[in-house]
Formats: C-alpha cells, sequence, structure tokens
C-alpha cells in the first residue's frame, strides 16, 4: 500500500497539483527551445504576448477555448458514466453537417438569432447521431467504446469528405466546401466583449458561440451534480456493482449519456463552421475532439476545470501560432510538441507528483 | 505463556494524537504490547481502532506522540518503513490484486530485481516454508479472485511474513469468515504467537477476545479507556467498557404472528457468472410477520439465491413471486417499487459508492422517488435533511452526511445501508450479513430493528454466516447446503444439528 488513498485537501489536489504539472511542462518545452538556440524566456514572452497581448490575440484564444471547451464537456460527461469517449472528433465533424444543413436551409429568410437555436439543435442531433452506434454496441454487446468511437472518427472523415466533394460542394468550384453562408445563418462576433475591455478584435473569429459554451457548462453541471440522471451516470461511473443493486438501467444510461456526450461534440461545430468561417470545410474540427480529452483531464471533469483548461490550451494555440511566427526556427511541429508536453503531464501524468506531495504534507503540512 | 519481563516490549505507543478536520480520532493513546503476545483491541464503530493501527503503520501520521518498536524509538513515515521495522498488517478490506496469483501477490512489490524469474522461485519455496511452519496451506497458483474469502485473507497473512514481519495487526480477520474458517485462523495465530511474534486483533466479536488474546484494551471514542489481562476479564465487564452502558447481548422477541405470504420461490434455479449451478431448485415461502433465516456455510448458494430474489442475478429458471405477482427477472429499481428492500451482503461493491458523500449513499436506489426532488430534478437539501434524520436514528458517527462515505469506520457504513434500507419501510426485507464489522451496541440496535420489522408486519428474509445471528433472529431455519434446502428447523434447534446440517451430513 502507498500514498495513493491518502487524503489532501482540495486546494492541493486542484490547485497545486495542476500547477506543478504545468510548470514542469513548461520547463522541459523551455530547455527544448533552448536546445534550438533560441532564449526560452523570450519564447515565453512572445507566446503569452500572442495569446493575451492584445485583443486580437485574446479574441483567438477564446476562440479556441470555445471549440475546447464543447469537446472537453463532451469528454468530461462521458467519463462520470465511466465511458471513455475517443470520439468526440468525429462527433464534432458530423455535427457541422447538422448545423451547415440548418443555415443553408433558413439564411435566406431568417436572421441569425432564429437559425442559432436550429443550428444548435442540429449540431447537437448530428454530433449525437454519431455516438449512437457505439454507445449501443457498447451497452447490447460490450464492444469497448474506446474502440468503436475511434473507429468512427475514421468513418464520419470518410463520409464527410464524401459529402463535401460530392453533395455538397458547390457546382462549378474546387473546394471541397458549402456555400457561403449569409448573414442570417451566421454567428455574429463578439467584439462588443472585446471592446469592453478595451480591446480591438481585429481579424480574430471570437463568436457567439462562446456564450453557447459559457451555458453549456451550466447546462452540464447541472445534469451531473443536480439531477437523478446526472446521479446516475455518477453511480455508474463510480461502481457499476452499486449502479446494478440500485436498479440503475444500464443500458439506458450508457446510451443516453453517449447521446448527450456526442451532442456537446456536435455542438463544438457551432464555433467553426457558423462563427468562424461562415461554411462547412472539410477537416474544421482540426485535433479540438482529442484537445478535448486533455482539457476533460486536466479539468478534473468539472465544467470550472474544463473552462480554465480550455483557456490555457487555447493560449498555447494562438500563442504558439504567434511564436512560430516570431521564431522561424521554432516550428509548427516544435508548438505541437509543446502542447503535447502539456498533454502528458497534465492529462496522463496528473499524479505523478502526488506521492511526493502526500509526503511533505504529512511531514509539515499539518504543523 | 507469559512473555518474561526483562523483554522489551513489541510495541509502544506514547501519547498518539491523531485528527480528521474537525473528529478528533486518537486522543492521547497510550498502549503497550508485550512481545509474543495476542493483544486484543475492541471498541465501538468509529472508536479510533483502524486509525491507531494506520498509524502504526505508517498509513496515517500522528498529529502528535512517538512510537516504539522493540525498545527503540522509531519514526514510520510510510508503509514501506512499517515493513522494515517488520510490522504486517492484514487490513479490513483486503488489498489483494484480484486478478493475479497467489504468489505473484505475496511478491508484489517485493519481487526482487527487474526479471522474474529468480524472484518467483525463491518466493514459491519460502511460501512452501512459510505453509509448513504456520499451517498457511493454499496453493500458490490459484487466482486471487477464484479463492473463498477465507482463504483470500491467508493470503494476506502470507504476504506479511513474506516481508518479514514480526508484528502482526489483524483488523477484524474474522467479519468475513465462517466459524470454522475463523477457527482455523485463530490456531493458526495460536502457532505464530508460540514461534514469538506478537499480534495485535481487532475485533468486535468478544468471544474471539476471550478465546485467543492475552491481554485486551478498550477504545471508546478514540480514547484508551481500558486495558485488562484477558484471565482477569468477562464479556459483561468488556461489553459494558466498550458502549460505557450494559448491552443486551440477547436478542429478546416475543413470538411471531405470521400472516399473508409475502416472498414466494418457486423451483428457483440459479447459476454464478461461469455457469455453475449455484441454486437448484429451491423453493420456500415468507410471510408477513416472521423472520426466515438462511443458514449455511458461505459458498452454498446464499448469495445467489439473495441476488436473484432482489433483482441482481437472473435466475435460470423457476419463479418469484412478491404478493402473489410474479416478479422474475425485474430490477432492482422496479422491486423497489413493490416493496422489497435490500441489504446487500457486501456493502462495499453494492450497498454503498464510496466515493460518494454520506447523503448521497442514502438515497441509493430510492434517489427516483419524488421526495428527493421533483421530477429529473435532485433535490439535494431534501437528500441532505433525509440522511442528517437518519444520522440521528442510528446514531451513525461522524455526524456529518457531507463527509465522504469511504471516510465512514467500517461500522458506521453499515449503519448507513441499515438506515436507507429500514427507513423505507419496505414489505419485504431481504439482509445479508447485516452486522458484518459492526460493534456490539449497534448490533444489540440492528437486531431489534429487524424484530420490530417484524413484528410491523413485514416479512424478513436474512441470510448469516453467524450461526447465532440466525437462531436468536429467525422464527424459522433454512439450512442451505450445495445450493439445495436441506431442511427447515426452528430456532430452538441446538447449534450441533444446525452444524451437522451445513456441512451437508445430517438432513
Ligand atoms: N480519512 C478520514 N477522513 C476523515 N475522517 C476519518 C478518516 N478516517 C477515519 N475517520 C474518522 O475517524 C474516526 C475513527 O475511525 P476508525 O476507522 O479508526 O474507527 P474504527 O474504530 O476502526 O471503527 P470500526 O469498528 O467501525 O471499523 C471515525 O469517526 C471516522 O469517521
Ligand atoms: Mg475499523
Amino acid at each position: 500500500m502507498s500514498t495513493a488513498s491518502v487524503p489532501l485537501p482540495n486546494w492541493i489536489t486542484y490547485g497545486l497539483m495542476p500547477f506543478l504539472n504545468l510548470v514542469v511542462a513548461f520547463l522541459i518545452s523551455g530547455v527544448v527551445v533552448w536546445f534550438i538556440g533560441e532564449s526560452p524566456l523570450e519564447a515565453v514572452k512572445l507566446l503569452l504576448q500572442g495569446a493575451l497581448g492584445n485583443g486580437e490575440g485574446i479574441g483567438f484564444t477564446l476562440y479556441y477555448a470555445t471549440n475546447f471547451i464543447f469537446t472537453g464537456l463532451s469528454v468530461a460527461v462521458a467519463y462520470h458514466a465511466g465511458l471513455f469517449n475517443i470520439g468526440s472528433e468525429g462527433q464534432a465533424y458530423v455535427g457541422g453537417l447538422g448545423a451547415a444543413l440548418a443555415s443553408l436551409a433558413l439564411d435566406h429568410y431568417v436572421p441569425w438569432y432564429v437559425t442559432m437555436p436550429f443550428a444548435v439543435i442540429g449540431a447537437a442531433i448530428f454530433g449525437a447521431a454519431w455516438a449512437l452506434i457505439p454507445a449501443w454496441l457498447q451497452a447490447k454487446r460490450g464492444s469497448h467504446i474506446v474502440i468503436t468511437t475511434i473507429m468512427f472518427n475514421f468513418i464520419g472523415a470518410a463520409m464527410m469528405v464524401y459529402l463535401l466533394v460530392h453533395v455538397l460542394i458547390v457546382p462549378g468550384k474546387m473546394a471541397p466546401e458549402t456555400r457561403v453562408f449569409l448573414e442570417g445563418g451566421q454567428l455574429p462576433k463578439l467584439d462588443w466583449l472585446i471592446a469592453m475591455f478595451g480591446g480591438k478584435i481585429g481579424a480574430a473569429p471570437f463568436n457567439v458561440s462562446f456564450l453557447i459554451a459559457l451555458f453549456m457548462c451550466v447546462v452540464v453541471w447541472a445534469l451531473i451534480w443536480r439531477t437523478k440522471f446526472g446521479y446516475e451516470i455518477r453511480t455508474l461511473g463510480a461502481s457499476p456493482t452499486a449502479a446494478i443493486y440500485a436498479g440503475i438501467p444500464y443500458v439506458k444510461t450508457v446510451i443516453l449519456t453517449m447521446l448527450i456526450s456526442g451532442g456537446l461534440a456536435g455542438m463544438m461545430a457551432l464555433n467553426p463552421v457558423l462563427g468562424a468561417s461562415a461554411r462547412l470545410q472539410v477537416e474544421f474540427v482540426g485535433g479540438a475532439g482529442f484537445v478535448g480529452i486533455a482539457v476533460s483531464l486536466m479539468g478534473r471533469s468539472h465544467p470550472i476545470g474544463i473552462v480554465l483548461a480550455a483557456i490555457l490550451f487555447g493560449v498555447l494555440y494562438q500563442g504558439g501560432d504567434a511564436l512560430s511566427f516570431d521564431m522561424p526556427k521554432i516550428t509548427r511541429d516544435m508548438i505541437v510538441v509543446i502542447q503535447g508536453l502539456v498533454v502528458l503531464f497534465a492529462g496522463a501524468l496528473e499524479y505523478m507528483f502526488r506521492p511526493a506531495i502526500v509526503r511533505v504534507w504529512q511531514r509539515f503540512g499539518k504543523a | 505463556m507469559s512473555p518474561s519481563p526483562t523483554v522489551a516490549p513489541a510495541i509502544e505507543l506514547i501519547g498518539i494524537d491523531k485528527k480528521f478536520g474537525a473528529v478528533h480520532a486518537n486522543k492521547n493513546i497510550n498502549l503497550t504490547v508485550a512481545k509474543g503476545s495476542i493483544h486484543g483491541i475492541i471498541g465501538e464503530n468509529g472508536a479510533g481502532k483502524s486509525t491507531l493501527m494506520s498509524i502504526l503503520y505508517g498509513f496515517y501520521q500522528a498529529d502528535g506522540g512517538a512510537i516504539r518498536i522493540n525498545g527503540k524509538d522509531t519514526v514510520i513515515h510510510d508503509s514501506q518503513a512499517a515493513i522494515t521495522a517488520g510490522i504486517g498488517m492484514v487490513h479490513q478490506h483486503f488489498m489483494l490484486v484480484e486478478n493475479f496469483s497467489v504468489l505473484e501477490n505475496v511478491i508484489l512489490g517485493v519481487e526482487g530485481g527487474a526479471l522474474l524469474g529468480r524472484g518467483v522461485s525463491d518466493a514459491r519455496s519460502a511460501l512452501k516454508r512459510l505453509e509448513a511452519d504456520y499451517g498457511l496451506e493454499v496453493d500458490p497458483d490459484a487466482i486471487i479472485e477464484e479463492l473463498p474469502v477465507g482463504l483470500q485473507q491467508r493470503v494476506e497473512i502470507l504476504k506479511a511474513l513474506y516481508r518479514g514481519a514480526e508484528i502482526l495487526i489483524l483488523d477484524e480477520p474474522t467479519g468475513v469468515l465462517t466459524p470454522a474458517e475463523a477457527d482455523h485462523l485463530f490456531r493458526i495465530l495460536g502457532v505464530l504467537r508460540d514461534q514469538g511474534k506478537t499480534i495485535i486483533l481487532i475485533t468486535h466479536k468478544l468471544r474471539e477476545i476471550m478465546a485467543i488474546t492475552d491481554t485486551v484494551s478498550v477504545m471508546r471514542r478514540g480514547e484508551m479507556v481500558a486495558t485488562r489481562q484477558t484471565s482477569g476479564t468477562t464479556v459483561e465487564e468488556l461489553a459494558e467498557l466498550m458502549v460505557g452502558r450494559r448491552v443486551l447481548l440477547r436478542v429478546e422477541k416475543g413470538p411471531a404472528a405470521p400472516s399473508d405470504v409475502v416472498l414466494s420461490v418457486r423451483n428457483l434455479t440459479v447459476k454464478d457468472g461461469r455457469g455453475v449451478t449455484m441454486v437448484d431448485n429451491v423453493s420456500f415461502d415468507v410471510r408477513a410477520g416472521e423472520v426466515v433465516g438462511i443458514a449455511g456455510v458461505a459458498g452454498n448458494g446464499q448469495s445467489e439465491l439473495l441476488e436473484a430474489i432482489t433483482g441482481i442475478r437472473k435466475p435460470a429458471s423457476g419463479e418469484i413471486f412478491i404478493h402473489g405477482q410474479s416478479v422474475t427477472g425485474l430490477d432492482a429499481a422496479r422491486l423497489r417499487t413493490l416493496g422489497l428492500g435490500h441489504i446487500p451482503e457486501d456493502r462495499h461493491h453494492m450497498g454503498l459508492v464510496l466515493g460518494f458523500e454520506e447523503s448521497e449513499n442514502s438515497i441509493l436506489g430510492y434517489h427516483r422517488e419524488g421526495r428527493y426532488g421533483r421530477g429529473p430534478l435532485l433535490d439535494l437539501d431534501a437528500c441532505r435533511d433525509d440522511a442528517k434524520a437518519k444520522i440521528e436514528k442510528y446514531d451513525i458517527r461522524p455526524p456529518n452526511c457531507r463527509l465522504k462515505t469511504a471516510n465512514f469506520s467500517g461500522g458506521n457504513q453499515q449503519k448507513i445501508v441499515v438506515a436507507r434500507e429500514i427507513e423505507h419501510d419496505p414489505a419485504l426485507l431481504v439482509v445479508g450479513q447485516p452486522t458484518r464489522g459492526v460493534d456490539i451496541g449497534a448490533i444489540e440496535f440492528i437486531h431489534r430493528r429487524l424484530i420490530a420489522m417484524r413484528d410491523a408486519g413485514k416479512a424478513v428474509l436474512l441470510v448469516s454466516v453467524e450461526l447465532d445471528e440466525i437462531r436468536s433472529l429467525s422464527d424459522r431455519i433454512l439450512v442451505m447446503f450445495a445450493g439445495h434446502v436441506v431442511g427447515e428447523k426452528t430456532p430452538d434447534t441446538g447449534e450441533q444439528t444446525l452444524g451437522l446440517m451445513m456441512a451437508g451430513i445430517a438432513a
């Protein structure tokens, strides 16, 4: 037996430990930067400046964060039921179809705020649908959800490319994408929000989806901790045998949870499709589904943690772009390595320092 | 055999103090354990026994006080240090890797080098030696989850001895054992003592204290209130020291007044996960106003029978009726709405979610009821008020419904389950091992509640490996052996007769 079950105060578990992990990830990244002959301090400065230094940077950072909030919530909901949904990527991709169809159908006739609810529902339904078969296979057949959702990422990607190249493409055009939505099919920018803090949004695609994401954080929090179904989800995740004892129906709970998870992933599509590019394009998800796994892990599957972790990854994405622009030696790939380190330390190795912290805490913490 | 006075005591605890937030679990505890003796520790649920032992084993750090091992001041900051100091522990809840073999579990953490080869063969011969020395037979290649609990426990003891333990701490080792398994354990402990090992034994069963210990210490509400030579004390004195008042060690009940049949089981056959028939064509009735006890050695189908009746396992054939309505194959949620209450045998895997707050566990299985929130919503205030009422009524300690369930002592966890199931006032209460790990004061209380249920016209089906419990609570006793009900007896049947039936020898 070891230190694993020694209780620690919350501020250590939820504050100090993620912070230490982050510091280590950055220290190692710093060493890498130093190795290729750049100054780590300079790099950090550039990164932070690019991400948070002006209104446009912040706009981009929050734009990325919006994606990650949706996918992070998606992973978290499934995780509470003990399900590891690796398929947020594919669910978001297919969700884009639902969102785009709503915009294509309505943008001629109504203003954006009428289209929005339809797009939200469309995205959620399509994303949920893409989670349905893996959920059903897990619930009824015991096929492992990790495997099936990964497979569905590939199937989803192939299907979307087919649809965009053969069905949704604008006749006579080369690019595999839908037509550009009119204003009635777009989500407006949140320039006023940035302006409130004295910044200028510039070209940043920061849009209303961010507010939808925050709203969904509240919804997910209430679902998990304030509803009977959420109670059942948590029971199933924490103790499958206790769930049987309590008569919590396994099949129904697994399928419904995955539908909700898929729906949240699908809603991520609102941000790039309706908010940024105003059309459906291939590969618009760009890995956000996978980042969602790290965000959910790091955020300890709690909406507040997820928002913070999503902003952190937003900073890394936007700041990384800026950094590779200003320091050509630091390529896009290097940025991916740094993001990978953060995922590694904050997600996969989240408990690495726990034994040491426990020892220090036991010796000095209570004095 | 009495240890010679010149030898330093094996263990001295001096002024040990430990707080968990507001809970003062150990208050300035002094304890001396002589080398080569068996020292019992008793006390109510939550008295701080496990905490004290966890401090000795380096699992918790004391806030104050000192530990002396064999006369030497010793700092035990983790379990590794405890092992180095020659201390081994068998926990209240086993710490074995379920799908590993016995041998693999024994060498876990002390494999000796990166390659397994040498270590494994060394361990194998070491195990053989331990087996021979102490009568600890167990097949080294058996998989843990396929072993009965009695043998799993033996593996825990082997693990400790393999690591060179001279001092062995056993925390409620007999809670999960059948009487025969317990006897075997005590023989082993006797041999260990005779070979000079020191043993600390925590138990709620005073009979065991009287039978095997040399000295006994009593804890109450975090304090060490008394230490006695076992030969110079009585069960009554110990009970009083523990609880602080006189305890009725017998159940008082009037004659039963059975009326309508509530539960009816017909030709029930149940198979376990591997397809082995565990319950074979069993039929019986339980009437309102009676307690029917099922006696039997663990593993003779009682668990599977309970699981089938409570909707946890689908029966292979046969039928179950509640109030004449067929309920065969319904899930636990439906059964609850039909008036079933279920105190499961295994509270950790079934009855509780250890990571939940106490209040969340006090609604488990009943969470869909309107009183815990309108429609789909969960009303936390309602849950907590409800939990507080049960805490008060059942004297669950500490009285804090927001505390994580894992942080309650074993006996108090059991009370959480018992309170939940009895308070929902079921027409049929199915009970497995209701007093496992529960102190004598609480046993008295739970027994009274069960009898009160009966007297209020409820049907109670009771499974327990404690023959005493079955005999003192039941109005009728069914004896199970190898999946069959081999006979029905009245509660005044002698222990001998029942014992023979349970062994499949007489009917
Ligand atoms: N990690 C913890 N956090 C908070 N409280 C704790 C923790 N561990 C134990 N306690 C509390 O300390 C007290 C003593 O618990 P302990 O487990 O030592 O009791 P015990 O004497 O072993 O009881 P039992 O006979 O029921 O096993 C209890 O009130 C318990 O709730
Ligand atoms: Mg205990």
